[in-house]
């Protein structure tokens, strides 16, 4: 699998990544490299096999009451926030 | 008081309960040790010397009163992966450079109500991705054994700290081998449990179905009394497995005779480095002799465990760290022009480039028209590996190999070249995709540089694969190598 410039754009776009322009033919080779290697697994017969999502078999999403449980704290999570006014997180302005 | 870092964590207990030394006196002399050697290592990221006396200082009261846990006064290391409540919690990220963390993660709480006392956060490769520790925001770690060469990854810097004893034990996280592979490099003793059997509650997730806390320490002892205070339910990780934890410590001394070992059959095969391959051997008689029957056992399928894993993996951590987003916490770039240059640019100052390679890796191939031919698959060739361990178990109560091809190899030697880095886990991913429970031993040296044996046992079979270690160590004195410079 050869992924071409256009391709890595498009994928970091998707993931919200700033990637300089000079950096991506380093992505290019190096994802392009990845994918020829997981490629592999095209050679094993899985036909008849169930997707696995977790290792243990017997396991499953426990419930819990829909019960308060913790304290607020968000003014001590807010503490690592970049930018906070009155209780509130700010990003640039989204509508104008 | 200058011998008190050639103890091990059990001798320590002792020392400390029979009042032979202070808490504070303990954790005086590894703050020295770690000023002395950690500008040569880099092993931590953060010291927290005044914090770790205050604590000490209390498991000294606690003790003269004779209230002391399992732990009371023991230090101890945690991976920069562990929230600390208060204490700069990084990832070895730019992206988590000013990160304090508001809550303890339940390893950390559980170990702190055990009587640990934090001697400071060590370095890893940024989210844990990596197989050498050269991919951190605060560079790389150096191995005691030889500063040319790396300490493993990603847990490198719990494993280093162990190593040169600037620290009786460490907290690690293994996702693909980031636990065993660098106790392997570094000489020391490396215990990842089964998947569920640790809370990641509080650990920062890098791949959610393969992430599971362990230990690095000097003996299995060590990681027996650790992982006793840290295993069991927490209702706060959606994955943590409700079952009871056995006696970790009393089930050590158990006779080996009769005990069934899988020589893994694949793992012995091109690419194993010649010397490496024959202490392997060596220590299977050992096994041998202690009353221990080999079979050699194939898995099939587990030469795709590799290529598996680097579509699982990438797959787990785009989604996973998507949550950075530069608006509640972490790196926010400069100047945003508006909200998706804030994500792109935040995100792309912020993470690394093996991070940022992983996490398009994953998008790919979680991406529309991709999502059969490369994730759907990985999942069906990951059920295939776990039932070719699972019908090795019906045969065989351990499998044995080796944890890594080769020894340490030389910082900057695999950093062009990812799919290069990424085969040194070709011993140890097996068993994260499986959730198996593994152990990696220094069972002696190929060039100077320490080679690991791997156990691997099956599901919740904790007791037994730290009996059948302990039993090697008891046999041999591998462990008590000491890397020249630091005795």
């Amino acid at each position: 699998m050869s992924l071409t410039r256009h391709d890595v754009e498009n994928i970091a776009h998707l993931a919200r990544l700033a990637i300089a322009q000079e950096q991506l033919p380093v992505y290019v080779d190096s994802l392009s490299k990845i994918l020829s290697f997981v490629e592999q697994l095209n050679a094993a017969d899985t036909a008849a096999v169930e997707p696995m999502a977790h290792p243990l078999a017997t396991q499953v999403q426990r419930m819990r009451p829909d019960e308060v449980v913790d304290v607020d704290r968000h003014e001590k999570y807010q503490r690592n926030a970049p930018s906070v006014a009155a209780g509130l997180y700010l990003v640039p302005k989204v509508i104008e | 008081m200058t011998e008190l870092h050639r103890l091990t964590l059990a001798e320590l207990n002792e020392g400390l309960r029979a009042r032979r030394f202070s808490s504070v006196e303990l954790t005086r002399h590894f703050l020295a040790r770690i000023e002395r050697f950690n500008p040569g290592l880099n092993a931590f990221i953060t010291v927290t010397g005044e914090r770790a006396l205050a604590a000490a200082q209390k498991a000294d009261a606690t003790l003269a009163a004779g209230e002391a846990q399992a732990l009371t006064g023991l230090p101890l290391v945690h991976k920069d992966i562990f929230c600390t409540d208060g204490v700069l919690t990084t990832c070895a990220s730019r992206m988590l450079s000013n990160f304090i963390a508001p809550y303890d993660a339940t390893v950390v709480e559980r170990l702190s109500q055990a009587g640990v006392v934090m001697l400071g956060k060590t370095n890893m490769d940024e989210f844990a991705m990596g197989s050498s520790n050269e991919n951190s925001w605060y560079g790389p770690v150096r191995n005691p054994w030889d500063p040319k060469k790396v300490p493993g990854g990603s847990s490198g810097g719990s494993a280093a700290a162990v190593a040169a004893r600037l620290a009786p034990a460490g907290t690690g996280t293994d996702t693909g081998g980031s636990i065993r592979q660098p106790a392997a490099l570094t000489g020391i003793t490396g215990f990842k449990p089964t998947y569920g059997r640790v809370s990641r509650y509080g650990m920062i997730a890098f791949a959610s179905s393969l992430d599971q806390a362990g230990v690095l320490t000097r003996t299995v002892r060590d990681a027996a009394m650790l992982l006793a205070q840290m295993a069991g339910f927490d209702p706060r990780d959606s994955t943590s497995v409700d079952t009871p934890v056995p006696d970790y410590v009393g089930g050590l001394e158990q006779p080996l005779a009769g005990l069934k070992v899988g020589l893994l059959k694949e793992f012995f095969e091109k690419g194993l480095d010649e010397e490496s391959g024959r202490l392997i051997r060596e220590a299977l008689r050992l096994y041998e002799k202690l009353g221990a029957r080999l079979i050699e056992v194939s898995l099939p399928n587990l030469p795709l465990s590799v290529p598996t894993y680097y579509v699982v993996a990438p797959a787990e951590c785009s989604s996973n760290l998507s949550r950075f987003d530069a608006t509640r916490f972490g790196y926010r770039c400069e100047n945003p022009q508006d909200l998706l240059d804030l994500y792109k640019r935040s995100r792309g100052e912020g993470f690394g480039d093996e991070v940022k390679r992983r996490i398009m890796t994953g998008t790919y191939v979680l991406s529309a028209g991709y999502y059969d031919a490369y994730y759907l698959r990985a999942q069906k060739v990951r059920r295939l590996i776990t039932d070719d361990f699972a019908r090795a178990f019906r045969e065989v109560d351990v499998l044995m190999g080796p944890t890594s091809p080769t020894p340490a190899f030389d910082i900057g030697a695999k950093v062009d070249d990812p799919v290069t880095m990424y085969l040194n886990d070709i011993y140890t991913i097996g068993a994260n995709l499986a959730g198996l429970p593994g152990v990696s031993l220094p069972c002696g040296q190929s060039g100077g540089l320490p080679v690991g044996l791997q156990i691997i046992g099956p599901h919740f079979a904790e007791a037994k694969l730290l009996n059948v270690a302990h039993w090697y160590q008891r046999e041999t004195q591998w462990h008590e190598q000491v890397p020249r410079g630091y005795e």
